[in-house]
């Protein structure tokens, strides 16, 4: 399964596995076929065929020192590096390279928490630390802090900031990498870079992220600049109460306007995340009657009266609060006053929160994420249930950021919903989008995929590429994706001949001259590869 | 005579330490599991993976994996490193052979009780 990095021959290859050996001890170095099938991506929509993703080896550094020496020896032999933190980015490449033949850089052993300070409220953490380790961390030292963690809880805080993950909490906190106060880069060439105040000699992380002149920070994020070695997160300090409330709103239309309020309470800094819903399909098979509407392109008058009949309403949003008691219930109350305007909006208050919370409450809280508490409950989807008695093997996540407009919303629905309905996949036509970067919306729908049946595989993919194209020609960009889409995603941020790579290129090319750092990722390719494969 | 008595001394050593170092494999093995495999395998209804065995067996195997009866070190280290339905595999950064071996002590304990 194993290949050897491409335009390097078997003997170099090995010399470069002894110099490694050598580097970061043997033990540490990967490369029978036993172990760097370990490296595949157990989601990958090219399962066992010639275009899957694999690399060639995995090495497993402890330190900076040691990553600086895997860049340098990768740079003699011209051995690209693909680095992965946890490598649970399933859905998204999971921990295989985006570009064959690269020696995956596994950063698990890198697992140091190095400061958390619930005075100035942030944490510094090496990239093999998961959002369970930091939770584990905070709670065994007693410390007033939240963490704001994905759905999947054995993700490592940098990763997920790197790939410019999310979560479930207040404001910017959700917008992983926007919470980014410093970073430590080992550059293509082996140096090491500090970012923020880190770049001052004595300098301290955890608040200002600009230090002086450019801020180069994003470089580092879904991109090949470098191999992120340390990074400060800025922390919310434990609120004193979290309350939840959730509106309803009775007709297809009325979500226009709940749309505009909710963008109100959340730019005013009033709410958490807005988890949107819809009541007239909810979760799971759609009722024959509903469906048979949908079918038939019911119009708004006839699925208003589905909702009426039904009791349940069309849509709602649970709209989170955080801080002190009185405050989050006087908020929910200006919340409930300012959506009343919607002719018929109806409300459900609570549950409240407070803290200190035990661990039994944290246990049986309705969705712990939005208390910074990590768990696995999202597999639950995936997973066999009596719901789902044959599980996919996998999925893909297409995930398209839309404008936070209910007529947005609409306009993705009917894209999406007419390209899956075409290639006969499931989509449900009252989508609502996830909020959870701040002041973002994503449409997220996951494609299924399996390791015995490649048509299911390429099914999947055909739909991904025609939503990359369809999204891409109504104004909706994907925020992340999958490394087999990732050249097609660059093409349809197209603006001025594609200026956006052109210049990430030429950046590329002037810092890693050899091509050492994940050749692909983010759609950016270095100048050799680009060369040697007539890629534009 | 002396002879016997080695052997038998040998027997006896060999007896305990086995013992000794199966007894700290499970221990050893139950913190792999606490660590690595608790958040999808726990005791509550939370827990997909749990919920996904009691969604396969219908009762007639235990959901808890540390209620089986029936797993073999083999099977436990098929599944970590093959991964399973939607589990993936893990690489041995994160349960390294020892461990893994560790684990299919733990998970096998109450094998014929």
């Amino acid at each position: 399964m194993a290949t050897l990095p491409p335009g390097v021959d078997s003997s170099s290859f090995e010399s470069a596995l002894t110099e490694f050996r050598q580097a970061i001890g043997s033990e540490w170095v990967f490369s029978s076929d036993e172990d760097v099938a370990l490296y595949r991506d157990a989601y990958s929509p090219t399962w066992n065929e010639e275009t899957e993703l694999v690399a060639s080896a995995a090495v497993a550094p402890e330190t900076t020192e040691q990553v600086q020496d895997i860049v340098r020896i990768a740079n003699r032999y011209g051995i690209p590096l693909y680095p992965i933190s946890t490598g649970k980015n399933l859905g998204y490449g999971g921990s295989a390279p985006s570009y064959s033949g690269s020696m995956v850089v596994d950063l698990k052993r890198m697992n140091r928490v190095i400061e958390v300070d619930d005075r100035r409220n942030f944490a510094v953490v090496e990239p093999g630390v998961s959002y369970f380790d930091l939770y584990r961390y905070i709670q065994e030292h007693d410390l007033k802090v939240w963490i704001d963690c994905p759905d999947p809880g054995w993700g490592s805080p940098i990763g997920n900031a790197l790939d410019h993950g999310v979560g479930y909490t207040f404001g910017s906190y959700r917008d992983h990498f926007a919470s980014n106060a410093g970073m430590e880069i080992v550059l293509p060439d082996g140096e090491v870079l500090r970012t923020g105040m880190g770049a001052l000699p004595g300098g301290e992380w955890g608040e200002y992220k600009y230090g002086f002149g450019p801020s180069v920070d994003g470089l580092f994020a879904q991109a090949n600049f470098g191999i992120v070695t340390k990074m400060a997160f800025r922390l919310m300090p434990e609120p004193d109460a979290h309350y939840t409330g959730t509106a309803i709103v009775h007709r297809r239309q009325d979500l226009i306007a709940l749309v505009d309020h909710v963008n109100y309470l959340d730019d005013s800094g009033l709410i958490g995340m807005p988890l949107w819903g819809n009541r007239i399909s909810g979760f799971g098979p759609m009722d024959p009657e509903l469906a048979a509407l949908v079918e038939n392109g019911g119009s708004d008058a006839e699925l208003d009266a589905y909702a009426a009949r039904s009791g349940r309403g069309f849509w709602s949003v649970q709209l989170q609060f955080y801080g002190p008691e009185p405050t989050v219930q006087a908020n929910w109350e200006y919340a409930k006053q300012r959506i009343s305007s919607i002719e018929g909006a109806t409300f459900e208050d609570g549950p409240l929160y407070t803290f200190p919370m035990s661990d039994e409450d944290k246990a049986n809280h309705h969705h712990r994420v939005a208390i910074g508490v990590p768990n696995m409950e999202i597999f639950s989807i995936g997973a066999r249930s009596e719901r789902n008695p044959s599980p996919q093997d996998g999925h893909l996540w297409f995930s398209a950021i839309i404008p936070r407009s209910g007529e947005a919303i609409f306009k993705a629905q009917e894209v999406i919903g007419k390209i899956w309905k075409e290639e006969g996949l499931p989509y449900n036509a009252f989508a609502t989008p996830a909020t959870w970067t701040h002041r973002c919306y994503i449409m997220i729908t996951g494609l299924p995929i399996s390791r015995t049946d490649k048509s299911i595989n390429e099914r999947s993919m055909r739909a991904y590429n025609r939503a990359i194209e369809e999204c891409g020609a109504n104004g909706m960009g994907e925020y992340r994706a999958p490394p087999q889409f990732a050249d097609a995603i660059m093409d349809a941020y197209s603006y001025n001949d594609n200026i956006y790579r052109r210049y990430a290129e030429k950046l590329k090319d002037a810092t890693d001259p050899n091509g050492i750092i994940a050749p692909g990722r983010g759609g950016i390719w270095p100048k050799n590869i680009r060369d040697r494969e007539g890629r534009a | 005579m002396r002879t016997l008595i080695s052997i038998g001394l040998f027997l006896l050593t060999t007896f305990f330490t086995t013992n000794v170092n199966a007894q700290t494999a499970v221990e050893r093995g139950e913190q792999v599991f606490d660590t690595w495999c608790t958040a999808c395998h726990d005791d509550t209804r939370r827990t997909p993976g749990t919920a996904a065995l009691a969604a396969k067996y219908q009762g007639a195997l235990p959901a808890l994996l540390e209620e089986r009866t029936d797993l073999t070190p083999a099977i436990i280290e098929l599944w970590v490193r093959n991964g399973i339905s939607i589990m993936p595999f893990f690489r041995k950064t994160e349960i390294n052979d020892a461990q893994l071996a560790d684990l299919g002590a733990y998970l096998t304990r109450n094998n014929g009780n």
